[in-house]
Order: C-alpha cells, then sequence, then structure tokens
C-alpha cells in the first residue's frame, strides 16, 4: 500500500482551496496532517476518498492515479473515510450502521460475522448498544461507531478527519489509543487534526499545512520538539519547551 | 394524542401469522366492497355529492394513492424532491392514449409499455439532474412537469389542446367488462395495482436498495464514503417511481376514455407531494391514508361550491400543525421489526458462537502448553 498526493489543485468555485499539496503516505504508518482552519486539511482528506475532485495534479494509490474514481469505487480498492462530525446515520441501528459499512461487498454471512466480531473487539461498548438508533449514541460513542463502520469495508488506509472533535479529554485519549492500535494491526492511516498534541504524539509523520500549502514535512516526533511548531500549534510559548 | 402508527404497529406485531392473514383479507376484502358503500344506510355518509361515488372512487381516489405511492419512493424513501412528477402520469396517460387509437394493443398489453416509458423518461431526466442537490433538482423536475404538458399543447399530432378521444377501454377479464357502466370494476383493478406497489415497495425496502436509499436519504455524503453508488441508486428509485406513475397513467386514460395536456397540471404535481407529506414521508400507510383524504375530502364537501378549496386548504394547514410530521410518520426506530429481529439474534448467534471457537482454541493451546511445562518439570 502507498498513497501519493501529487500536487493536488482543488477548487471551490474560484477560490483555490489546495494550491499544490504533495503527501506521501507508506505502507503501516500514521501520517497526520495538521495546521490551522481553513488550511485544507478536510479538503485534502476528502479529495483523497472523492468527495472533491482535483482540478490538476493526481492521486495515486498502489501505483494507480485514481483521481477520476468515483468515491463509492474507492472504497471498494481500500480507502475509507470517517467523515468529519462522524456522520453516523441517526435512524439507523448501530448494526445497520455497521453493515452499510460493507455495503459493496454482497453480504456474506460469515464475512459479516467476523467484520462485526473484529469491530466489537475493538470497541465493546458498540456491542452493547447493538440494536439502539445511532442518533441516540453518546459522541464518543458516534465517532467509535464512525471508526468501526469504516473498517467493517476491511481498508488498507483509513482516512480520519477529526477523530477528536467534540470530545471529552478521557475519550479522546481512549479514541487515540484504539486508532494506535488500529495502525498496529496493519491498517495505514491518514489522519487530520486540530489536536496537534494527540496526533504528533501518534503519528510517525506529520505535514503542517497553512493556507492551502504544505509548509512543512517532518518525522512527528521531530516537530513535537520543535520550538516554533510548538508555539504555533500546542499554544506553548517557545521558553515553556523543555 | 394517541400515537396511531406505534399503537398499530403493536397490535400488528403482537399478532401471530394466522391473524395477520386474516386482517390482511378482512381489509382487502373492506376495500373491494367499497364501491357499494353508498347503497347501504349505514355506510351511506359515504356518498360524494354531486359527482358519482363509485367514480370517485377510481379518479381520483384510486388514482392518487397509486401515484403517492410510487411518489413516496422517490420523495419518502430516498429524500428526492420531486416538482413534476404528474408529468410521469402523462406519459403514461399519452401511451394509452396514442397506441390505444392507433394500434390494436389492448390496455393489458399497453400497461407494461406505458410504464417502460415512464421509466425511460425517469432515467434520461434523471441521468443528469440527479446529480444535483435539494432545491436544484425540485426545480430541474418542475420544469420537466411543465415541459411535459407545454409539449403535448404544442404537437397538433397528439390533439395538442384538444387531448386525444375515443381511447379504447380495456377488455373483458374473467367476465367482468370494463366500461362506464362498471367503474367498481375499474376500483378493482387500481385495488389490486395498489397491492401490488405496496408489496414491491416491502421488498424492496427491507433488501439493499431500501438500505441505499435510507443511507442517500439521511446522508448522500457519508453514503458515498461507505461505497453506496448513489446516483445509480437514485436512478433506480426515480425510475420505480415513474413506471407507478406511468401504470396509473395508463388506466386513468383507459377508465376516462379521454386524454387532454390540461390534467397534467403543476397542481396535481403538487397535490400529489401533499398526499404524501399529510399523510406521513416514508410510511406506506401514512401515504394511503394521507392520499385517501386529500382526494376524497374536496369531492365529498363539493356541495359547498365555492368554500369547498377554502375549507380544503385550511384542513391542510390546520393538520400539518397538529401534526407536522404527517398523518401516520415515518417509524422512529426505537424499536426492531420481525426481520430485524431476526437478523439481529442471528447476528447474535453468530458472535457468541465464534467467541465460543475462539476461546476453547485458546483453551487448548493453554492446556497443551501447561502439558507441556508439566512433562519439562518432570524431566
Amino acid at each position: 500500500m502507498r498513497l501519493e498526493i501529487n500536487d493536488i489543485h482543488v477548487y471551490y468555485g474560484k477560490i483555490e482551496a489546495i494550491k499544490g499539496i504533495s503527501v506521501v503516505v507508506n505502507q503501516g504508518e500514521i501520517v497526520t496532517l495538521i495546521g490551522a482552519n481553513g488550511a485544507g486539511k478536510t479538503t485534502t482528506l476528502k479529495t483523497v476518498s472523492g468527495l472533491r475532485k482535483v482540478s490538476s495534479g493526481q492521486i495515486i494509490f498502489d501505483g494507480q492515479d485514481i483521481s477520476n474514481l468515483p468515491a463509492h469505487e474507492r472504497v471498494e480498492i481500500g480507502i475509507s473515510q470517517v467523515p468529519e462530525g462522524r456522520g453516523i446515520f441517526p435512524g439507523m441501528t448501530v448494526l445497520e450502521n455497521l453493515e452499510i459499512g460493507k455495503y459493496f461487498r454482497k453480504n456474506r454471512a460469515s464475512e459479516m460475522s467476523e467484520d462485526l466480531d473484529r469491530v466489537f473487539t475493538l470497541f465493546p461498548r458498540l456491542k452493547e448498544r447493538i440494536s439502539q438508533a445511532g442518533g441516540t449514541l453518546s459522541g464518543g460513542e458516534q465517532q467509535m461507531l464512525a471508526i468501526g463502520r469504516a473498517l467493517m469495508a476491511r481498508p488498507k488506509v483509513l482516512l480520519l478527519d477529526e477523530p477528536s472533535m467534540g470530545l471529552a479529554p478521557m475519550m479522546i485519549q481512549n479514541i487515540f489509543n484504539i486508532i494506535t492500535e488500529i495502525n498496529k494491526s496493519g491498517t495505514t492511516i491518514l489522519l487530520v487534526e486540530q489536536n496537534a498534541q494527540q496526533a504528533l504524539q501518534r503519528a510517525h509523520r506529520a505535514y503542517i499545512l497553512e493556507t492551502g500549502n504544505v509548509v512543512k514535512e517532518a518525522k512527528a516526533s521531530d516537530l513535537l520538539n520543535d520550538p516554533a511548531v510548538r508555539a504555533a500549534y500546542l499554544g506553548t510559548g517557545a521558553e515553556h519547551a523543555v | 394524542m394517541i400515537n396511531l402508527r406505534d399503537k398499530g404497529a403493536e397490535l400488528w406485531e403482537g399478532a401471530n401469522r394466522l391473524q395477520r392473514t386474516a386482517f390482511a383479507l378482512v381489509a382487502i376484502f373492506a376495500a373491494l366492497c367499497l364501491p357499494y358503500a353508498g347503497n347501504f344506510s349505514l355506510t351511506n355518509f359515504l356518498n360524494t355529492p354531486i359527482s358519482s361515488y363509485e367514480a370517485v372512487l377510481v379518479y381520483p381516489v384510486g388514482m392518487y394513492i397509486l401515484m403517492a405511492l410510487g411518489l413516496n419512493i422517490v420523495v419518502g424513501k430516498s429524500g428526492l424532491l420531486d416538482l413534476g412528477y404528474v408529468a410521469f402520469f402523462a406519459i403514461g396517460a399519452y401511451t394509452a392514449a396514442i397506441l390505444g387509437t392507433h394500434t390494436h394493443l389492448n390496455t393489458w398489453e399497453i400497461l407494461p409499455m406505458g410504464m417502460g416509458f415512464a421509466m425511460l423518461a425517469g432515467v434520461l431526466l434523471g441521468l443528469p439532474t440527479l446529480r444535483l442537490r435539494g432545491d436544484y433538482l425540485a426545480i430541474v423536475t418542475l420544469g420537466f412537469g411543465e415541459i411535459v404538458r407545454i409539449l403535448a399543447i404544442n404537437t397538433p399530432s397528439i390533439g395538442g389542446p384538444n387531448g386525444i378521444a375515443g381511447v379504447p377501454q380495456p377488455p373483458t377479464v374473467l367476465g367482468q367488462a370494463f366500461d362506464i357502466t362498471h367503474p367498481d370494476h375499474f376500483f378493482w383493478l387500481v385495488v389490486i395495482m395498489i397491492l401490488a406497489v405496496i408489496w414491491m415497495v416491502r421488498r424492496l425496502s427491507i433488501r439493499r436498495p431500501g438500505r441505499a436509499w435510507e443511507a442517500i436519504r439521511q446522508d448522500e455524503d457519508v453514503a458515498l464514503l461507505m461505497g453506496v453508488p448513489i446516483l445509480r441508486y437514485k436512478i433506480w428509485s426515480f425510475s420505480i417511481g415513474a413506471a407507478v406513475g406511468g401504470a396509473a397513467g395508463v388506466i386513468f386514460a383507459s377508465e376516462q376514455m379521454f386524454v387532454a395536456p390540461q390534467s397534467f397540471n403543476y397542481n396535481v404535481s403538487v397535490l400529489i407531494l401533499s398526499c404524501v407529506v399529510f399523510g406521513g414521508m416514508g410510511n406506506i400507510w401514512g401515504v394511503v391514508l394521507g392520499a385517501s383524504i386529500l382526494s376524497y375530502l374536496p369531492e365529498r364537501i363539493r356541495f359547498i361550491s365555492n368554500a369547498r378549496e377554502f375549507v380544503f386548504g385550511l384542513a391542510l394547514v390546520v393538520m400539518m400543525n397538529i401534526r407536522p410530521e404527517g398523518l401516520l410518520p415515518r417509524k422512529k426506530r426505537e424499536h426492531l421489526s420481525d426481520e430485524e429481529r431476526a437478523a439481529l439474534k442471528a447476528t447474535r448467534a453468530a458472535l457468541t458462537a465464534s467467541k465460543k471457537a475462539s476461546k476453547k482454541a485458546s483453551e487448548k493451546a493453554s492446556e497443551k502448553a501447561s502439558e507441556k511445562a508439566e512433562k519439562e518439570a518432570s524431566k
């Protein structure tokens, strides 16, 4: 698995939201995109999953140019996105939400229970809520459901858009532990986060985005100790850096 | 206010198979008897003054129920706002009129063709427009509805504004003649078609297309991210809805024996949509009830002539204030249906089975390991 975002430009109408971003994600990595609001993180992710089209540049997945592949077919080749704000189907039960996660595969019962089993091992809480409507879950449970649902498709690369959004600190820790666990079991992860502290602690490599451009690319641990980065994104001034 | 839908669902789920079948048969029998209700003192309050009660049951009541069920697939199930649904009704009706007067095909042979043409129109309209969302789709479909009507007015070869007269009536079936003296037979035909549509929609709802439509209705982007080919399913929804409208059109033309563009006004689209919203979007029984009331009421109160439209509008406004989600709203997902419960049970069984298996395997492994350790220790 290798995902390559190659000098992409993306427009919203006449506004150029992404002005030539290049990102590489290798097998087994957690790569994170951090940056302020409007830097183009979410748009980059949406372009990879196919919700947005590039006006120039390519998305290369396993050596194939998938820039023009429709979004639903990208799921089939192994790219799953957990959308910003979770995107749970509120009127469907937890089970139905999970089932739709592997919609493209004509459901074979054995495979289905195998995948459900895997999700429930990661998120035992979801199993307790199996027949509850998605909309009645707490924020943290919804995030679990969103991640679990994306895993049902057995993705090669999982795109996560702000998994910590609106969650309590305890729950954030919890979710990031699980993300690390998913990565260790072999799923590559491209993570977009506002919570730079957590993202940099968990990721192998990171890209810093500013107004549609990549301004820095480095090992996550290096960025975590970079005084300039700490001042700009981690909310601690350079003088406080240890 | 008592919750009619939940009460009904509770009774239905509490009943066994025999009771359900009996209830369904009684309900169907009662529906088939409706044309004769005007003759008995107990039920003659149903009689419509001025217009013929039996004819009213066929058009508008039966036709509106049929069309509302078709539109419900599009609006209620998949959440696509179609303001030009009457176009498919018109296409079905004109197919029946043109083929009926120019060829020797009878109504039964024309029926699938009318549905086919309506479906084709649905696909042709859907391909470019279903990429649009919400309001845009509503405007485009509204335009389509008007285009079909205006095209009919301006095409002299299909009668222009005068329409086509002398549309043949359906041939006799099982000794039952379909002519002007037998509106009850037409009504039976429509009831059978309604039952067929209800059966189809219920089948589709619990299968893959239903899941896809539900996902599209709740969140289009996420549906796409889950690998649901949304354009394909939207077009399916659109064209199945269109086919039902087309079928209604064919029967309408052969019952009235006459089609003209003014029968396919924009108001019809709006009225059908009102039936769906008034009854309860997405709920078959709500839609049937809503369409029955909204089509029957204006005929029933025809005696107050000028105030009729006013009373009708007032009733709509009051009802939508009391029950904004419709008479029988869509089922909220608090409890599961029988099929869902069965599916859940199977899933749970599979889960515990696989867990037991893995537990056994790990127990065996640990037993072996301890045996080994014991052996080594004894050595």
